[in-house]
């Protein structure tokens, strides 16, 4: 619940400096709820496979080492 | 504002509170040894005392001098504040930094200050070694340089949106209340500016905006918020944030900052006063400061009895980026 004002917060922040909408997931599920994570995994995972691979926040440690 | 006439009152009373032995120090403003840059200065004697000003030119947030002190130095503290640094004072209560009784808080309404950049920024290639006040102006002296600045016109972002000219907690006022509370800018107007852009554009507005960024850690450290003893930056085991000048680790950085200050920030621009490369961090906090507001109705450092929004929930908060 804590973390539900963080998150909501958080995620703002990143999608305002212009991470891509859908990059970000959030989802609540319950160590009962396998089914829900199963699908929440797959839809996670096609969302982001349709934006591409990430170029935002992301360092090429070969260029800066 | 008369500047001069504030400056004589916070000496009186400095001097007064230091010879009866009501504080062991008054944490003020002094004359800067450059123009537009007064420093923070600790008057220990009432002769010490008799440096003291209050121009304009204030910009440090001296709340953030009184986290700094080592334990037990001192008992209690005199402080020149106007409504940012009693909003920070405010917070740091809140955040058990600080006790009300430490305090003794010479109040004084904040005209707004000036934004130096933006007086240099006027006279570009010219060396300016004066800066005078008259009246609601701007002197500005230097080899031939004779010019005269509305003061109204190169004042700071942050303080034309002001919601807290007067101090929000005081012990004495050095003059008057100002009337109005507010500066008259609408903060919601001004706040997150590349909220209308599109993802692209806005990490190209993003990006432009830090690219500048040298690291040198003056925005945190002018900040009356980063009290941590080690801070996330400083941290090399593990390393949270990478130390190149990479724009991942320099984002990163500003991200963690902004997002550290969330729901605590005053918008007292502290941080962009003290920016040696000139970055408005402001686009980025005021993002945070604006859905805080929004989504939890909360504005920092206004009630030292009000409970800080990240530090509670409610069960209808919004959740509709849950899935």
């Amino acid at each position: 619940m804590f973390a539900r004002r963080r998150f909501a917060v958080l995620k703002n922040l990143l999608e305002y400096i212009g991470l891509e909408p859908g990059r970000l997931h959030f989802s609540w599920i319950s160590s009962a709820e396998a089914e829900k994570f199963q699908r929440t995994a797959q839809e996670v995972v096609e969302a982001v496979r349709k934006l591409g691979p990430a170029k935002r926040l992301i360092k090429d440690i070969r260029k800066v080492a | 504002m008369d500047f001069e006439a504030v400056t004589q009152k916070i000496r009186e009373i400095a001097k007064r509170l230091l010879s009866e032995g009501q504080v062991d120090a008054v944490l003020g403003y002094r004359e800067g040894t450059v123009p537009m840059r007064e420093r923070p200065f600790f008057a220990y004697t009432p002769e010490e005392a008799e440096q003291l000003v209050w121009t304009p030119f204030c910009c440090n947030n001296l709340a953030n001098f009184l986290i700094r002190k080592p334990k037990g130095e001192i008992g209690k503290w005199g402080i020149v504040a106007q409504g940012c640094v009693t909003r920070n004072l405010v917070g740091l209560i809140q955040e058990n930094q600080l006790k009300r009784e430490e305090l003794f808080i010479i109040g004084v309404p904040s005209p707004g200050m000036v934004d130096r950049r933006k007086v240099l920024d006027k006279f570009p290639g010219k060396t300016i070694s004066q800066v005078l006040v008259e009246g609601e102006e701007l002197v500005i002296k230097g080899p031939g340089l004779d010019e005269r600045l509305d003061m109204k016109t190169v004042k700071r972002d942050n303080c034309y949106t002001c919601i807290q000219r007067n101090p929000v907690i005081v012990d004495e006022m050095a003059c008057d209340k100002a009337e109005n509370d507010s500066m008259g800018g609408d903060i919601d107007k001004m706040a997150a500016p590349w909220e209308s852009l599109d993802p692209d554009q806005r990490w190209q507005a993003f990006y432009d905006n830090f690219k500048d960024c040298i690291r040198c850690y003056a925005c945190r450290d002018a900040c009356p918020l980063c009290y941590c003893h080690v801070c996330f930056v400083d941290e090399s085991q593990p390393q949270w944030c990478g130390k190149t000048q990479d724009f991942a680790d320099v984002a990163t950085f500003h991200l963690l900052r902004a997002f550290h200050c969330a729901g605590r920030c005053t918008d007292c621009g502290a941080c962009e006063s003290a920016c040696p490369v000139g970055i408005k961090m402001r686009r980025l906090t005021s993002k945070i400061e604006k859905d805080i507001r929004q989504m939890y109705g909360y504005r920092p450092g206004l009630e030292i009895e009000a409970t800080p929004p990240m530090s509670v929930y409610k069960p209808n908060d919004p959740e509709d980026f849950i899935k």
